[in-house]
C-alpha cells in the first residue's frame, strides 16, 4: 500500500482506461490482493466470506472505473469501494434468517469442503438470463476469448460483448439492490 | 466462480466505462436550470415591478442567498460523488448561506421596528413559497439523483440532501423573482422550510435509488 504500489496501479489503470484490456487484467489481478488484504482484517469474526468482499468490490471498481478521476490515487479509491461492499455485504448478511442453521452446520461444513466454495457472485450468476450466463460462464469459468466463445455459442463476436456487459452490469446490480 | 475466473470476464468486457462525472454533471446542471426555468415561466413568471425591485437592497440579497445555497450544495454534492470524498470536508461550504441568512436577519432585525418584525416574516404569500419551491425544484432533484446514481457515493443519502439542497437553491433562485416577500425574515422562515423539505425528499430518494 505504498506510494509506488498506488503509481503501479494507477498507470495500468490510466492504460486501462485508454483502451489496453492486458493492462485492465492486469490491473485487477494486482488490485484483488490489495483488496483482500483488507477484506480479511474486516471480516474477521464476522459472518462475511472475505472473498465476497473480494469479487463484489472487483465488480463494483468495473462498473464504476469511470469514477477515479486519473490524477487521483488509486488506493483510496479502492479502498472506499471496498468498504462500501463490506458495509452491504454486512447488512445483508443481517437480514438473512438465521433460525435453525445450527441443526445444518456439519451438513454444510462438510458440503462446503466437498466441492469448491460458491461465492455469492456465483449464485447471483445462476439468476441471469441463459444466453447472458453462458456467455459470462464461457469467459470467466472456461477462459475462453470473446472469439472462441462467439464460435461456440454461434453468436457473432460484438453480441457476445454486449451479452457479457449486461451480465456483469446485472449481477452488479443486483448486489447494488439487496 | 473464482475470484480469477472473474478478473477473466471484467477484463474482457471492453465495452467502453460510463460517461465520465464532469459530463454527467454537465448535463445535469443545464438540465435542472432548464426544466425549473420551465415550470417557473410556465406557472409563476416574474413578479410584475421586477425593474423597480431589483434596484433596491432586500430584492437582491435574496438571490446573493440562493445562488449561493445552490452553487455551495452543487459543488459539495458533487464531490460526495466520488466514494472516497471525505465529507467532513465539505461542512464549510454548507455554512455559506445559513451563515448569509443569520448575517440578513440580524440586519433586518437592527433596521426595522420590533412590532413590524411578526408582519414581515408571516409576508404574504408563504403558501405560494411553500408550494412553488418543492415543485421547481423537484426536476432537478430528479436529475441530479440520476447523476449520483451514475457516480459511487460512499453515503448515498447524505449525497441525495445534497441534492435536494442544490436543487432547493435553483427552485429558490427562480421563486425570488416571483416572489412579493423580500424580507430576510420571511426568506429564513419560509425558503428555508421549503428547501429542507426537498433535501429530506432527496435523502429519501437516494437512499432508494443510488444504490450501486
Amino acid at each position: 500500500m505504498s506510494g509506488a504500489d498506488d503509481e503501479h496501479l494507477a498507470r495500468l489503470l490510466r492504460q486501462a482506461v485508454a483502451g489496453d484490456e492486458k493492462a485492465y487484467g492486469d490491473f485487477l489481478r494486482d488490485a484483488a490482493p490489495v483488496i483482500r488484504g483488507w477484506a480479511r482484517r474486516w471480516t474477521v469474526g464476522g459472518g462475511v466470506d472475505a472473498e465476497d468482499i473480494v469479487q463484489e468490490a472487483l465488480l463494483a471498481v468495473h462498473v464504476k472505473r469511470h469514477t477515479w478521476r486519473d490524477d487521483a490515487p488509486v488506493i483510496p479509491w479502492l479502498h472506499a469501494i471496498a468498504r462500501h461492499k463490506f458495509v452491504d455485504a454486512v447488512r445483508r448478511q443481517a437480514r438473512r434468517p438465521t433460525v435453525g442453521i445450527e441443526e445444518y452446520e456439519e451438513t454444510l461444513a462438510s458440503v462446503e469442503t466437498e466441492k469448491a466454495r460458491d461465492w455469492e457472485i456465483g449464485r447471483a450468476l445462476e439468476g441471469l438470463a441463459p444466453g447472458q450466463r453462458s456467455v459470462v460462464n464461457a469467459i470467466s469459468i472456461e477462459g475462453c476469448t470473446v472469439a472462441e466463445t462467439a464460435q461456440r455459442l454461434d453468436m457473432n463476436e460484438t453480441a457476445v460483448r454486449v451479452a457479457l456487459h449486461r451480465g456483469l452490469a446485472a449481477i452488479a446490480r443486483r448486489f447494488g439492490r439487496s | 466462480m473464482d475470484t480469477n475466473d472473474l478478473i477473466k470476464a471484467l477484463a474482457a468486457d471492453t465495452r467502453r466505462p460510463g460517461l465520465s462525472m464532469n459530463t454527467v454533471w454537465l448535463g445535469a446542471a443545464s438540465g435542472a436550470l432548464v426544466l425549473a426555468g420551465l415550470v417557473f415561466f410556465m406557472m409563476l413568471g416574474p413578479r410584475p415591478d421586477i425593474a423597480a425591485a431589483v434596484e433596491t437592497l432586500r430584492f437582491l440579497f435574496k438571490f446573493v442567498v440562493t445562488i449561493a445555497l445552490a452553487a455551495a450544495a452543487f459543488a459539495a454534492m458533487r464531490v460526495a460523488a466520488w466514494p472516497e470524498a471525505e465529507l467532513r470536508k465539505l461542512l464549510p461550504y454548507l455554512c455559506i448561506a445559513p451563515v448569509l441568512v443569520l448575517v440578513g436577519v440580524a440586519l433586518e432585525l437592527i433596521a426595522l421596528p420590533s412590532d413590524t418584525w411578526a408582519a414581515k416574516l408571516i409576508g404574504t404569500n408563504s403558501l405560494l413559497c411553500l408550494t412553488f419551491i418543492p415543485l421547481i425544484g423537484l426536476a432537478p432533484l430528479a436529475l441530479f439523483l440520476l447523476a449520483l446514481r451514475h457516480g459511487a457515493p460512499s453515503r448515498p443519502a447524505f449525497s441525495g440532501a445534497l441534492a435536494g439542497l442544490a436543487a432547493g437553491g435553483i427552485a429558490a433562485t427562480f421563486y425570488a423573482a416571483h416572489c412579493p416577500d423580500d424580507s430576510p425574515l420571511f426568506v429564513a422562515t419560509w425558503y428555508t422550510i421549503a428547501v429542507l423539505g426537498l433535501t429530506l425528499l432527496g435523502a429519501i430518494g437516494a437512499r432508494l435509488a443510488v444504490r450501486w
